[in-house]
């Protein structure tokens, strides 16, 4: 590696992209720097996000919440509109990595990495985030489902860098529930995520909800189908037995060093019993 | 050709002036070009804590950084830790008394991330304590004195 920056204003970011076509960027870099390390990526040229402020931090208008996507795991956690509505959100954060990691690890991280395994993403998926997308000229969004191809594929070409998350405050969901199962609770990769919005009725019938797998496919995944099903069904083991059914036939695990897909499949249906203990 | 660039920032109270190649590691030019050999590097790749050092007072790992992102900031590592007297810093000397550690070897990381702890939790439990130190291995397992160290100084502060 010849060449490193760290802009501090986005002008000079983007001169920066414009005259070095091969420049990855980085931003906490406990992902990047792990991969440097493993030399899976030679980069000629490196440019450290973390100067820029306007990409940093939480802010909310009457119908949405904005996370720049340069805000650590650890700002988000200790963030009043965060812990106030994203409660979804601080759930996984707590179970990512380790304090060290949460203390330099970012969302814009997370997310690029597009790993199935990335903890921010499913209950992202299911917040129907939205991602912004800047470049020298323009911002674009996404639908997060749309800018997360694959494993580590994002829809993000050079001389773009994701900028903010955006998140709508409606519908409310009483019950926020993130799962993790790995093998141990600290510095795991998950071997199944789930993560879950819902409402139950006063007769305990689910009323709305919406739910994401990680870990069980090359990326997040979401089934309209499941969560349609799953309204007006009651929040009992009967109620959720034949969408558990539903749930193993439809993900796609696969066989690693962390567990088998069989496995996964398993683990990935049952996870939804979980939720019996937001019956009434 | 690559070009050094003038890295500027406060280590341990003192302002430092250095060159370094673009792809230095913090922890190398922590270890090999200042000599400060209290960051330990293990895995180097983020999963050990053995390289933590405090950034603006919050604990980072010197394994996963350049050493540009140092430029204007605040570093403290463990051989900053001696009051004006030469005297251990108070999770030092309850690591002492207590018999915190067996080699040490991740000592010098597990006290940095245990001053960040305490700066943002003067009285963490026993489980705050545990989950704070979840990033810093300990090979030698003294994790049980480790919290015992922990929160001997957390009823220490409670009793003030
Ligand atoms: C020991 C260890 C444990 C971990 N545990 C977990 C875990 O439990 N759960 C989990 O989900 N992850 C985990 N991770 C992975 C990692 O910490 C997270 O994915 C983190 O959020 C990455 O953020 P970062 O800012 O450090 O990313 P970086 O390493 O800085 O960047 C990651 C990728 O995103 C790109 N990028 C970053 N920011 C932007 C941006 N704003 N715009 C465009 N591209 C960008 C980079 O080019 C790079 O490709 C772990 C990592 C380590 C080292
Ligand atoms: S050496 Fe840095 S975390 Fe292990
Ligand atoms: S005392 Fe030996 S590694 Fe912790």
């Amino acid at each position: 590696m010849s060449k490193v920056f760290m802009p501090a204003q986005p002008d000079e970011l983007w001169g920066i992209l414009d005259e070095n076509p091969e420049a990855v960027v980085y931003a906490g870099g406990t992902d990047l720097l792990v991969r440097l390390r493993s030399r899976f990526t030679k980069p000629d040229c490196l440019v450290c996000l973390e100067r820029l402020d306007d990409l940093k931090g939480v802010k909310a208008d009457d119908d949405d919440i904005f996370i720049g996507a340069l805000t650590t795991h650890r700002e988000m956690l200790n963030d009043p509109i965060i812990q106030k509505d994203l409660h979804i959100l601080t759930h996984a954060l707590k179970q990512l990595g380790s304090p060290p990691i949460r203390n330099m690890g970012t969302l814009g991280g997370n997310i690029v990495t597009a790993s199935p395994a990335g903890d921010t993403l499913a209950p992202l998926y299911i917040l129907n985030a939205q991602l912004e997308i800047g470049s020298r000229n323009s911002t674009r969004r996404a639908p997060i489902e749309s800018f997360i191809l694959g494993p580590g594929k994002v829809d993000l070409a050079h001389g773009e860098i994701l900028s903010r998350v955006v998140v709508r405050k409606v519908p409310k969901f009483e019950v926020h529930h993130y799962e993790k199962v790995g093998k141990r609770n600290a510095l795991a990769c998950s071997v199944v995520s789930m993560a879950t919005l819902m409402n139950v009725s006063s007769n305990n019938l689910i009323s709305n909800i919406r739910l994401a797998w990680g870990s069980v496919g090359p990326t997040v995944l979401r089934f309209g189908d499941i969560e349609h099903f799953l309204v007006g069904k009651p929040l009992t083991v009967e109620g959720l037995s034949e969408a558990i059914n539903m749930i193993q036939e439809l993900v796609k695990p696969i066989d690693d060093i962390r567990a088998t897909a069989c496995y996964r499949r398993e683990v990935a249906g049952r996870l939804l019993l979980r939720l019996l203990k937001y019956s009434v | 050709m690559i070009s050094n660039l003038l890295i500027s920032f406060e280590l341990n109270g003192k302002e430092i002036h250095i060159e370094a190649q673009p792809d230095r590691r913090v922890i190398d030019l922590l270890r090999e070009d200042l000599g400060l050999t209290g960051p330990k590097e293990s895995c180097g790749r983020g999963d050990c804590g053995s390289c933590s050092i405090l950034v603006d007072g919050f604990v980072r790992l010197s394994c996963l950084m350049l050493a540009v992102q140092l430029n204007g900031r605040k570093i403290v590592t463990i051989e900053g830790l001696y009051g004006p007297k030469g005297l251990l810093h108070p999770v030092q000397d309850l690591f002492v008394e207590l018999g915190a550690l067996q080699c040490g070897f991740c000592t010098p990381g597990m006290i940095m991330t245990i001053i960040d702890l305490l700066n943002s939790n003067p009285r963490p439990s026993r489980d705050e304590i545990r989950e704070a130190i979840s990033g810093n291995i300990c090979r030698c397992g003294a994790y049980q004195k480790i919290l015992d160290a922990v929160e001997t100084i957390s009823e220490r502060v409670s009793q003030r």
